[in-house]
């Protein structure tokens, strides 16, 4: 992909079920949007119908692109720092030097743990630059946290 | 409850030895109440021999201490002064009575509060009944500060305080950010003062209110010796202080001295500003500001309305704008008063206010991104503004509202550019050091060279190297060493004025990556150095660069910047020429904004990470944005609209460099480095 900073392959990718999840969380989202926009009925107009039909085929969207952005996510432990990358249409990459991690968390929701799954979280002393990895196996979760600690430790540097 | 002792133990371990009281006149002046005022606190603290605020000797001793006797008067029991004040004036007329029998007997009883009180006979128990309540206020107040207590480590400085509800906080000195010493007008009447100890995140200040004016300074400059890492110094200079005369007029010697000084510690720092901030130019600055554009268009529309409509009454609506606006301009210029900005041995002070001021030490490597920005109206005059970005938030501002985010109200191009030299002297420093190199190289004679480079080599060593080291203060005979990193590069070109010729001089180390090596701080190197100097002196005749003239007020490829490609134009209408980044030694440069100029330079030790950004419109014209993210200010880095591959390679250096920069920075400790080339030099 021409796209990425780097022209490296190594890109690791997040566990495919990690769909599943997103799936869960967008469609949950639509419904809930759809399903308000529905007030707009009352107003008895035209239009009030055209804006659920809008709302929900743009949901219908996002769900079907769905797999596409979960698979353009990906990370690359790189020598000095973490890459993170994310988005198709709005790409976003993050370089975060391992001595600049502050802590690293492991989140898993009741969807992500239904699937054994679980997210991981860095935290830098910039706001702006928390960077996620969702979606990873507990096992790869576990291991890339104990290693980027370690990788942290090795390299730490002040604020 | 009216017996304060049996309230709680008041930390026991605070209690001092009543023999080890500090000797010198200073003290025991100390202990005693001094004003009128102050009597009714200080009658109930001079009961005991508390052990207040004494030297830093007394102080950094690791044992736990006290504030200063008067700090609940000065925190919050102004209240209680002016009650006292208000009951004050309402007797007056008594008083004078009672002194001067008949000289008020023509008093109208009606209209006065004492008066009707004395008729009717229950003065004595409202008397009594304000006593009352006086004295457990004062009582409540002398408990709080028995229990405020607090001690400086050789690792930590930790308070505690809290009647009920019980506080400490430790805080490491290795991680602090800053040292803040407020003395607002009232605590300056009283020779107080306020320090405050800056770490790393949302209101984490550690704040000694009030200790005694001198202990402050003492126990500031102690701390951040701790702090900096230094193994071995200062400990004989800090007991070198001048005791006092004792007695009244000693106190009140001391007193005005104390509120007349500079507020730059005269062992530190040198007593002279390296900016200076005329009134005019200030009041200049402030009038020419953005609210006034704001006031200007409120003005013109309220007064179109008011031709519309022919309705007056819509001019009141101006109303608030001008109170607010008026309210706004004279606090900005109070806490611009008396600024001042000079380079100590610990990193940058800053000091502000003319009653009330505020006086803060940045030490190296604390400031995580600068900006220099000119508001439109600015620029027929050529003045900027500095901010910066730092670790440390509070929500409480310093001495006159001010957040302390500003490092230059306003100043023109070589006030910026010494600014900067402060701040990054790894970046613009470069330009100084060679300039005093080849000073020091037409000196001519070696053994003037040879002196020159004793002095000037620490500080030199420390630019090149990368760390914001002022010179070192092991030779404190040398007042002029801090501030001249900017003197002789001024003398180098001497038209410095108005219209600043920069590019006399240029940066050779900035024009060619990291073309000048590090340095060795050994004078012994100078030979290396006499040989590095000749080559630098032949390339800065060729290139004229300067970094902050060619970065401040340039567009295009000037000045080194990558800018955004012409297909940007949609996006940058106006700036797209000068919309551009760069990376230099020790720092990325990123300068936005043709009509609103502003240059935002981020120290590539304290990036903490870089981010690639692009969404589908700049994927489109095949641009992109890269953000350099530092810790949470006014200030955010990023550079939009920039050829994408243009902002790749960009992504990849800073990450690389900000990765290398952070391996290489020893700010941290500032002074090891500066002790250890001490050992080194003997």
């Amino acid at each position: 992909m021409t796209s990425a900073p780097t022209v490296d392959h190594a890109w690791s990718r997040v566990s495919p079920r990690y769909v599943w999840a997103e799936l869960v969380d967008w469609v949950l989202t639509g419904l809930v949007t759809t399903a308000l926009t529905a007030l707009f009925w009352f107003f008895g107009t035209w239009w009030a119908y055209g804006i659920t039909v809008v709302v929900g085929l743009a949901f219908v969207v996002v769900c079907a692109l769905t797999p596409r952005r979960v698979r353009a996510i990906g990370y690359q432990l790189r020598e000095d720092d973490l890459l993170v990358r994310r988005g198709i249409l709005h790409l976003r990459v993050v370089a975060v030097p391992y001595g600049r991690m502050q802590l690293v968390d492991l989140n898993r929701g009741p969807v992500v743990r239904a699937l054994g799954l679980s997210d991981l979280k860095l935290v830098t002393a910039a706001a702006s630059s928390s960077v996620a990895v969702p979606g990873l196996p507990l096992a790869e979760a576990e291991g890339l946290r104990d290693r980027l600690v370690e990788l942290a430790e090795a390299r730490r540097a002040g604020l | 409850m009216s017996d304060p002792a049996g309230w709680g133990p008041p930390a026991p371990e605070g209690r001092p030895e009543p023999g080890r009281a500090e000797p010198g006149g200073a003290e025991q002046v100390g202990a005693e109440p001094r004003d009128p005022e102050q009597g009714r606190a200080g009658q109930a603290v001079a009961t005991r021999d508390a052990p207040v605020a004494a030297p830093a000797a007394g102080l950094t001793d690791g044992e736990w201490h006290r504030l200063h006797p008067a700090t609940p008067l000065l925190k919050g029991g102004i209240a209680l002064v002016v009650l006292l004040g208000i009951v004050l004036n309402n007797a007056r007329e008594l008083l004078v009575e009672s002194f001067l029998p008949g000289a008020g007997r023509d008093r109208d009883p009606d209209g006065d509060l004492v008066a009707a009180l004395v008729d009717s006979g229950w003065l004595w128990a409202v008397v009594g009944g304000v006593a009352a309540v006086l004295l457990v206020m004062v009582a409540l107040f002398w408990v709080s500060w028995r229990l405020h207590t607090f001690r400086v480590t050789a690792e930590v400085v930790e308070v505690r305080s809290g009647v009920l509800f019980r506080r400490e906080r430790r805080a490491p000195l290795d991680r602090i950010q800053g040292v803040n010493v407020q003395r607002p007008f009232l605590a300056r009447l009283f020779g107080a003062a306020k320090l405050q100890v800056s770490q790393a995140g949302d209101d984490a200040n550690v704040d000694l209110a009030y200790l005694r004016s001198a202990a402050a300074d003492d126990l500031r400059r102690e701390v951040l010796r701790r702090a900096g890492g230094a193994q071995q110094a200062a400990q004989d200079r800090a007991s070198g202080r001048r005791p006092a005369r004792p007695g009244l007029g000693g106190l009140i010697e001391q007193r005005a001295a104390e509120f007349t000084a500079p507020d730059l510690d005269p062992d530190e720092a040198p007593p002279e500003s390296v900016v200076s901030l005329p009134l005019g130019r200030l009041v200049g600055s402030v009038v020419l500001s953005g609210t006034t554009l704001f006031i200007v268009a409120a003005v013109v529309a309220v007064g179109i309305s008011v031709a519309v409509t022919g309705q007056w009454v819509l001019a009141v609506a101006l109303l608030p704008a001008v109170l607010g606006s008026s309210g706004f301009y004279l606090s900005r210029v109070s806490k611009s008063l008396r600024f001042s900005l000079a380079s100590t041995r610990d990193g940058i002070r800053l000091g502000y206010g003319l009653l009330s001021t505020t006086n803060e030490t940045l030490p190296p490597g604390r400031i995580h991104s600068v900006k220099v920005s000119q508001p439109l109206l600015w620029r027929p005059f050529g003045w900027w503004e500095v901010t910066i970005n730092r670790a440390s938030r509070s929500s409480a501002k310093g001495a006159d509202g001010q957040a302390n985010t500003s490092l230059l109200p306003v100043g023109d191009e070589a006030d910026v550019r010494r600014v900067l030299e402060l701040v990054l002297p790894e970046l613009v420093g470069v330009a100084a050091a060679d300039a005093r190199l080849v000073e020091a190289a037409e000196g001519g004679a070696p053994a003037d060279a040879g002196a020159r480079a004793d002095d000037a080599a620490p500080g030199d060593g420390a630019d090149r190297a990368g760390a914001a080291a002022p010179p070192d203060a092991g030779a404190p005979a040398d007042p002029a060493t801090p501030a001249d990193t900017g003197a002789p590069a001024d003398a180098a070109a001497p038209a410095d004025a108005a219209t600043p010729v920069l590019g006399g001089h240029s940066l050779p180390g900035l024009v060619e990556g990291a073309g000048a090596p590090a340095l060795a701080a050994d004078p012994s190197a100078l030979a290396a150095v006499a040989d590095e100097r000749d080559r630098l002196a032949d390339e800065q005749a060729e290139r004229t660069l300067s970094l902050v003239h060619d970065a401040l007020g340039s567009s295009g490829a000037e000045g080194g910047f990558t800018t955004s490609p012409r297909r940007a134009a949609v996006l940058r209408w106006a700036s797209w020429r000068r919309n551009g980044f760069r990376t230099a030694p020790g720092a990325v440069l990123l300068r936005t904004g043709a009509v609103w100029r502003t240059l935002v330079v981020v120290p590539l030790p304290r990036v903490q990470s870089v981010a690639f950004d692009q969404g589908p419109l700049l994927r489109r014209l095949r641009l992109a944005r890269v953000r350099v993210h530092t810790v949470q200010g006014p200030i955010t880095a990023d550079i939009g609209a920039i050829d994408e591959d243009d902002a790749r390679g960009f992504f990849e250096d800073v990450s690389r460099l900000a990765v290398e920069a952070a391996r290489a920075d020893r700010t941290h400790r500032w002074l090891e480095r500066a002790s250890g080339r001490e050992e080194e030099g003997r």
